[in-house]
């Protein structure tokens, strides 16, 4: 990647703040004009707001919401009982099921599999329902900002 | 440990620095000095490459030292830690990874300050994001020094205080030349380093017992001598309550706060998309996951093979139980096979401890620069070049590392990490979430969020019995310990959360639609991404 490349894009981007910014690191990007950059951002706001309100994007969020929210509350709710029954009931864990295996060993080698299931599920479901829409979306709302902007 | 074991290890130990500071030149030679590039390495990793690095900043000499010591000593309770590290990795993936590389552009505060008033935010999530580091770097060094004196048996005081001059100096150099590329590729070389290490004397514990995983359980269990109960949890802390919460505390802080590691988060900055950071997340979980089921086997191996009381002799804490256990395997002592796996593995722990505070150095120099020092500056003064800052920045964390290192390297500071895990999970993540996820979310509430996580964790614990009261205390002398747990996690974590919602409930601020708006579109979409 070319210096020059970082610059352009960032001076394109209304997001890109001047405190956040490489402060002092480029003298080309600190020379853009400030009136541009307001004129920018105030347009381009709308475009988040109007995006925001659009069917495709609320479809996306709900599909990452509706798997990411159960997930979340499953896996955690696991963890939490897991670590409580370990520390609260360790009878309970020391119960043998075949061998030198007991109940602990099998919640704990539990845990190691259904981290790896839910990376699996998430991914899956990401790939599957989400990205074809959230690349849509994005392209759309960039082409929005640009036509607003009037930049470029 | 004899003059064979320490000079195959300093050999090895030799190479791994001469390779890595040959990275850092190599780096720093083609380096373009935008802050882009220092801090994120140009965001053109792999999601392979990222994978293996942040599976590198992860795994520490705690967790491969440590977890495996642990086992030895007090069994089951041991493997508690591992499933605590490696489920974390679900909240990094289900709500922090993709969402936080399409906000943000370097650290943390980022992905808050676009929402919020900038100022008041940026200090805060840059003060806390620098303190989480700090606990996490001293913690590291001591742990370096006290890994010298083990390992080499340089027992002097001297050995280890060069160590910890010595690993200060080289991440410095690595990170202050060669930024977020060179520190990349540092943990990538140590992931295979360590990972190659572990799978072999994995191997060779299970050869041993011919692959019965079975008989290797009921041989620990025998040598243990507390027989089946080895095998379940409760030996570390039996009946006690205050002892049970404080796993518990521990657990949570873990769970929770590997999602608000400052070196964790900046990781996610190094790929180009989100779907690279989410693909990056998906290998660090497989290696992350296999090195952490792997310690256990190698806990219980040499639980087995070595035997507790053995272990314990050498090492109060069990810290030597791997290094113990690759010298068996290796032939034992006075041969070469032992000879070169004893010195193998001692040099992949000291080289697993360079790679992590290389990444948290320059986490935190970028949290300073990007920040403090932002946010701070006056603004009549000539404006100084961001990554010059950044890697001055490096450079004062470095003397700080080393002067705190310096001055805990007789105390016990073996809580230090566990606590570094509780202000990220306590004052981070309570922040990155509301901001993500919730609509109504202030500057205000920000503010407290962080503050509110922050001051409890710390205050709390400078009450609790790590630091006064106890045997084991940092001052055993002084008696102020009102707070009974030693991790703060159980309390502070709520806190944090708790404060975050009253400062937005009571604040007169109205939140900014447009800009919530915008936060939650690029999360969910990437658009206009760095």
């Amino acid at each position: 990647m070319q210096p020059s490349n970082a610059g352009d894009v960032s001076y394109d981007d209304p997001w890109y703040d001047a405190l956040a910014s490489g402060w002092g690191e480029s003298p080309r990007a600190a020379g853009v004009p400030s009136a541009r950059r307001e004129q920018d951002t105030v347009p381009a706001a709308d475009v988040y707001l109007e995006v925001q309100r659009s069917a495709a994007f609320q479809e996306v969020r709900s599909r990452y919401r509706r798997f990411v929210v159960p997930g979340v509350v499953i896996f955690f709710a696991w963890y939490v009982a897991y670590l409580v029954t370990a520390t609260t009931a360790p009878g309970l864990m020391a119960r043998p099921v075949a061998g030198a295996v007991n109940l602990g060993m099998l919640a704990g080698l539990g845990q190691f599999l259904t981290t790896f299931l839910l990376t699996w599920a998430y991914v899956r479901h990401a790939r599957l329902r989400r990205d074809r829409a959230a690349l849509q979306l994005r392209w759309d709302t960039q082409e929005l900002a640009r036509g607003r902007g009037g930049a470029s | 440990m004899t003059a064979d074991h320490q000079t195959t290890a300093l050999v090895l130990f030799s190479v791994f620095v001469a390779v890595t500071l040959g990275i850092t030149t190599w780096v720093s030679r083609h380096r373009q000095g935008s802050a882009e590039e220092f801090y994120a390495g140009g965001r053109l990793f792999s999601p392979m490459e990222n994978g293996f690095a942040i599976a590198g900043d992860y795994m520490s000499a705690a967790s491969f030292l440590g977890i495996s010591g642990l086992i030895v000593l007090v069994g089951y309770d041991g493997m508690l830690y591992s499933v605590g590290f490696l489920v974390a990795w679900l909240v990094v993936l289900f709500l922090v990874a993709e969402l936080v590389r399409n906000c943000g552009r370097f650290t943390l505060a980022d992905v808050v300050a676009a929402r919020m008033r900038e100022r008041p935010v940026r200090i805060a999530a840059g003060t806390s994001s620098v303190t989480v580091s700090v606990l996490y770097l001293v913690a590291q060094m001591v742990g370096a020094g006290s890994l010298v004196a083990l390992l080499l048996g340089g027992t002097g005081e001297a050995a280890q205080a060069w160590t910890v001059v010595g690993v200060g100096v080289l991440m410095v150099i690595y990170v202050s030349l060669g930024g977020m590329r060179a520190t990349t590729w540092i943990q990538i070389v140590k992931a295979v380093l360590l990972l190659g290490g572990t799978v072999a004397l994995t191997v060779l514990v299970l050869l041993r017992f011919h692959g019965d995983i079975n008989r290797l359980l009921h041989t620990a269990a025998e040598r243990s001598g507390h027989g089946d109960a080895f095998l379940a949890p409760g030996l570390s802390y039996g009946g006690d309550w205050t002892a049970r919460l404080d796993v518990i505390s521990l657990g949570l802080a873990l769970v929770l706060g590997t999602a608000g590691l400052p070196h964790i988060l900046s990781r996610f900055y190094t790929v180009p998309t989100a779907r690279a950071a989410r693909r990056s997340v998906v290998w660090s979980i497989g290696l992350i996951g296999g090195f952490y089921l792997m310690t256990i086997v190698l806990g219980f191996g040499a639980a087995a093979i070595i035997g507790p009381d053995a272990v314990r002799a050498s090492h109060a804490s069990g810290n030597t139980a791997v290094p113990l256990l690759a010298l068996d395997l290796g032939g034992g002592a006075g041969t070469t096979g032992g000879t070169v796996l004893f010195a193998i593995v001692a040099a992949v722990a000291f080289a697993t401890i360079l790679a992590v505070v290389a990444g948290i150095t320059l986490a935190s120099s970028a949290s300073v620069a990007h920040d403090l020092y932002a946010s701070l500056r006056r603004r009549r003064g000539t404006p100084r070049s961001e990554v010059a800052v950044a890697r001055v920045a490096s450079v004062g964390i470095g003397l700080l590392a080393i002067a705190l290192g310096l001055l805990a390297r007789d105390l016990n500071v073996a809580f230090l990490v566990g606590l570094a895990f509780a202000v990220a999970a306590s004052a981070n993540l309570p922040v990155l979430l509301y901001s993500l996820f919730w609509r109504r979310f202030t500057t205000r509430g920000a503010v407290w969020s962080v503050y509110g996580g922050l001051v409890p964790a710390v205050v709390l614990v400078l009450l609790s019995p790590v630091v006064s009261g106890g045997p084991d205390s940092l001052f055993p002398g002084a008696g102020f310990q009102i707070f009974p747990l030693q991790n703060p996690g159980l309390v502070s974590i709520p806190l944090g959360f708790l404060a975050g919602w009253l400062g937005t409930v009571t604040s007169a601020e109205v939140p900014d639609e447009a800009r919530h708006a915008e936060t939650e579109v690029r999360s969910l979409t990437g658009a206009g991404a760095a």
